[in-house]
């Protein structure tokens, strides 16, 4: 961008970032507020009411949470079918992808509709279940993977760059001998990394954050990942509904353990933000490009 | 051609289809590994996309779960009738017509807006600190984000209340309220996406000239006159491409994050077509009633993409397909 030194440019470049500066502050504020909450006592929270930055520091609310095993085994559910999630999905993305990628396919152009189509169309929720609960997969952690295995848009994204790949490596490659797979897994994948890295984490993301395929498939409560939990937890006692979740003979969560619930549940994704961001924004623009 | 037909010769060429058929199995043949790599991909569409929307047809049945889609009683347009008619529905269908008002009018400009101030900045430092503290909350989940609104709300030790209280209001029951429960579903998504909703934009202003910019500043243009004159219309195609989009979203509005905004008290206003397929589905068994009105939905917005589509591509931009 040209500097503009004019009286009129600076005074519009302050306006600009002063502006842009409270958003993100706005932006942000809660999850400071939230942290800062879960680590200090309920007495704390409740006398200074707009805590930043606590006083008092307490593990209180973490002890309390992870005084029962739920928490664990929620985030332990979330952790498993993250990992064999992402690598499910990748791996049936990948294949697909790289299949119609390759121009002298017949039938691809078919295929590509079929899946195109079900991006505008869908037979939507009910007909949905009927088919994952014909398939016996109603209260099974499978239920969270397969029925979203694969993300149109992902696979898209991923054909778009396996597309961009010159043709000529393929071709040298064929006629050294190499079979379609060899040429996928010796020779597409590893140019294709930034691309696999942003689906990758664009899955893991998605089965982390997997609350709706939970309360569609999931019955048994023992089965449930964080998120559902977290509702459960925080959602619930702050609507009318005052009965707890944890255990029946614990009064309704205080803010303190609510917001030590949310650091729970939003740290994994914290922690790998700065990573996500880079690729992320990238995958986000692979998007953008048609093909 | 022509002139085989027109003269038989001795000699039959081989036809034009079978040798190109020949040659199609053969390379089909050859490439015999691609289809083992698509089939596993295509089976998944075909059972979790495809079989769904061929069980749509349960919207003009009875469906009973133990008599299976074959054996249900055939109703005809029954569900659909009874979608019309019930006061229920019409409701509903104003909640979901609203909430999606809501998202193009209020949402959709802000993140044009953001993306335009993010580049009016001058140094990139500052732009990219902004871009990652704007873009935290897309990755948050709407239990997340839901969950974070719900502890600041809180009637009981909840910050805004307190504010409220300090600054000598009274307390709000945000939850419960009916009228607060459209402003806090907005604001709710504009908190979780319009900084993540900039990046396609500012991708397509990094791709314009800086010449122009250049130009127009030897003419004299501040500002506010190059932003209107050339970074507006040089991003009108993406614009119109992402409007066609949430267009055909139009009531897909996210079912979770309704569905967790939703209570005993805010029904009236929060209840929309998605949550009311779950509830009136799954909750209630009633499988057909709820697939018709899913069906409906499915409907209007596959018309609605199509013709904003066809729309824009008369009015001289791309479209989606």
């Amino acid at each position: 961008m040209v500097e503009d030194r004019s009286f009129g440019g600076r005074l519009f470049a302050a306006v600009n970032f002063t502006l842009l500066a409270i958003i993100a502050l706005i932006t942000v504020l809660p999850f400071i507020h939230v942290v800062a909450g879960s680590f200090t006592t309920s007495a704390e929270l409740a006398a200074s009411k707009f805590v930043l930055i606590p006083k008092v520091w307490s593990l209180e609310a973490y002890k309390f949470i992870f005084s029962t095993n739920t928490i664990f085994r929620a985030m332990g559910v979330s952790v498993g079918v993250t990992l064999v999630g992402t690598l499910v999905s990748m791996f049936l993305t990948a294949l697909m992808a790289y299949g119609l990628s390759r121009r002298d396919l017949d039938g691809r152009k078919v295929v590509n509709f079929m899946v195109v189509f079900t991006m505008l169309f869908h037979g939507g929720m009910i007909p949905t279940f009927l088919v994952v609960k014909e398939l016996g997969l109603i209260d099974t952690y499978a239920s969270l993977i397969i029925p979203s295995a694969i993300s149109a848009f992902n696979m898209i994204i991923l054909r778009n760059f396996f597309q961009n790949i010159p043709e000529g490596l393929e071709e040298s490659a064929k006629i050294d001998g190499c079979s379609d797979f060899g040429i996928l897994f010796k020779i597409v994948l590893p140019l294709s990394m930034p691309a696999i890295a942003t689906i990758s984490l664009f899955y893991a993301v998605t089965y982390w954050n997997t609350y709706m395929t939970a309360i569609l498939y999931l019955d048994d409560s023992a089965k449930w990942p964080i998120q559902v939990l977290l509702r459960q937890i925080v959602v619930l006692a702050s609507g009318m509904d005052h009965s707890s979740t944890l255990d029946a003979a614990v009064p309704p969560p205080d803010q303190t353990i609510k917001m030590a619930v949310i650091v729970v549940a939003t740290l994994p994704i914290l922690m790998v933000y700065p990573f996500l961001q880079k690729h992320f924004a990238k995958g986000a623009m692979l998007g953008s490009m048609k093909g | 051609m022509q002139e085989v037909t027109a003269q038989p010769s001795r000699i039959q060429p081989v036809p034009e289809a079978s040798k190109s058929n020949h040659e199609v199995r053969k390379r089909i043949w050859r490439n015999r590994w691609l289809y083992v790599m698509i089939a596993p991909g295509l089976l998944y569409f075909i059972i979790f996309k495809y079989l769904p929307m061929y069980g749509l047809i349960i919207s003009f049945q009875d469906y009973k779960p133990y008599n299976g889609i074959l054996g249900s009683q055939w109703v005809g347009m029954k569900h659909f009738t009874r979608l019309f008619t019930e006061p229920d529905f019409l409701n509903i269908l104003m909640n979901t017509l609203i909430l999606f008002a809501l998202n193009i009018f209020i949402y959709f400009p802000i993140p044009i807006i953001l993306a335009l101030m993010l580049n009016e900045l001058r140094g990139n430092f500052f732009k990219r600190i902004f871009q990652s503290l704007l873009y935290i909350p897309h990755f948050m989940s709407w239990v997340i984000v839901v969950s974070i609104s719900f502890v600041m709300v809180t009637m009981d030790g909840g910050i805004i209340n307190d504010l409220l209280v300090f600054f000598g209001f009274e307390k709000i029951n945000f939850l419960l309220n009916p009228s607060w429960f459209r402003p806090m579903y907005i604001i709710q998504v504009i908190w979780r996406e319009a900084g993540w909703g900039t990046i396609i934009y500012l991708a397509s202003i990094a791709a314009i000239d800086p010449g122009l910019y250049e130009a127009a500043r030897m003419d004299g243009a501040g500002r506010l006159r190059q932003i209107w004159h050339i970074t507006i219309p040089a991003i009108r195609g993406v614009i119109v491409t992402l409007f066609i989009l949430k267009i055909g979203s139009v009531l897909d509005l996210g079912f979770e994050h309704v569905y967790l905004l939703l209570n005993s008290m805010n029904r009236e206003v929060a209840e929309i077509i998605d949550t009311y397929v779950y509830t009136a589905g799954l909750r209630q068994g009633q499988f057909s009633y709820s697939t018709a009105i899913g069906f409906f939905k499915s409907i209007i917005g596959l018309i609605l993409v199509m013709a904003v589509n066809k729309i824009s591509k008369k009015m001289g931009e791309e479209g989606v397909y």
